[in-house]
């Protein structure tokens, strides 16, 4: 998969190497803003309540 | 997953030598690199190929599962301390306006999310302080800890029960399991300081001794067990003594272990102190901590 994705990427080392750290800071934020706030509250962690309330 | 990267351009030496090519780079007329490759190589490629996607599949989950772990303990306190600030800037700017978000009696009528009251713990050091808001619900606990809806308020009598989070969304109660028998809690309303001592014997720093009423320091329970938050703590039908001083408890839970939902820490005290403030005018009072207040942090060796 990531060398399918290198491979596909246009340009010189240097610009791959960018692209590489712009995918990787997109699919992080996607992750920390996007998907984890909304799968957390699923997850048995964190619970601080008693009974649910 | 399954990309080629390897897959069937290079050949050992020996495939060309026979077809007398020269060098390894050079392929020979006769064979042409789309030639399909013999069926136990390609079968080889194939678990390979399937393999290191796999590996990559694997590595790839267990960054995700760190970012996850560096999402709860960082980025939701980032998030938290933000709301946090925003709730206690709107307390005080509301105090210094004479505005007493708690009603005058009852304890019903408070917009979820809204603080309610400033909490201090001198055992958990100088620079602890959080807005506690109203409600228990998911979104109000992101702001601060959270006052149970329909509980006491601070220095009713009856249970003033309040949820926190262990870890991460600000963590106010991050390190409630260091609060011994005899430590002081602070909770300031408009009008009023008042200091709830946690339960348990002090002399012996036994957090599990009972008050009067049955009520240790601290208990570790189940998620079920609501009956920690009634007027009179795990004790069912009891109906709380206004001229009872050793009525008047506070609550507080939070996760446990950390890290899991799986029991509840349970912190009882009990009012010790009411001390109102000072007027200013006929709405605003002094809300510089009186020096009978600050001696609690000397008095926690802080």
């Amino acid at each position: 998969m990531y060398t399918w994705i290198w491979r596909r990427l246009p340009g010189a080392l240097a610009l791959k190497l960018v692209q590489v750290l712009l995918l990787v800071a997109a699919v992080s934020a996607l992750l920390l803003f996007v998907v984890f706030p909304w799968i957390e509250p699923h997850l048995p962690i964190n619970h601080v309540t008693v009974n649910g309330q | 997953m399954t990309d080629g990267e390897y897959g069937g351009h290079h050949r050992p030496a020996s495939d060309y030598a026979e077809a007398g090519a020269p060098t390894v780079m050079t392929a020979p007329a006769g064979a042409p690199l789309g030639r399909p490759l013999p069926p136990r190589r390609r079968v080889g490629e194939t678990i390979r190929a399937v393999l290191r996607g796999i590996g990559q599949t694997l590595v790839t989950l267990g960054l995700v599962v760190l970012l996850f772990v560096v999402y709860e303990v960082w980025v939701t306190n980032i998030f938290a301390h933000e709301a946090q600030h925003k709730v206690h800037t709107a307390l005080e700017n509301a105090w210094a306006v004479g505005v007493d978000p708690l009603p005058g009696s009852g304890t019903s009528g408070i917009p979820l999310g809204t603080g309610i009251a400033n909490l201090y713990i001198p055992r958990l050091g100088r620079d602890y302080a959080f807005t506690i808001v109203e409600g228990s619900d998911d979104a109000s606990l992101e702001k601060g800890p959270g006052h149970y809806v329909g509980t006491a308020l601070p220095g009713q009598v009856g249970d003033f029960a309040v949820a926190g989070h262990r870890v991460g969304k600000g963590e106010p109660f991050l390190n409630l399991d260091h609060l011994q028998p005899g430590d002081t809690i602070i909770v300031e309303t408009l009008k009023a300081w008042y200091v709830y001592t946690v339960l348990g014997n002090a002399k012996t720093a036994n957090l599990a001794a009972p008050d009067v009423n049955g009520v240790p320091g601290r208990e570790i329970v189940d998620p079920s067990q609501n009956r920690v938050i009634l007027p009179v703590p795990d004790k069912l039908g009891a109906v709380p003594d206004p001229k009872n001083p050793a009525d008047y408890y506070m609550t507080m839970t939070t996760c446990h272990p950390k890290f899991t939902a799986k029991q509840r820490m349970i912190v009882h005290a009990v009012l010790t102190t009411k001390l109102l403030k000072v007027k200013v005018n006929a709405t605003t009072y002094v809300s510089t901590m009186p020096p009978s207040i600050q001696a609690l942090y000397t008095a926690a060796g802080v």
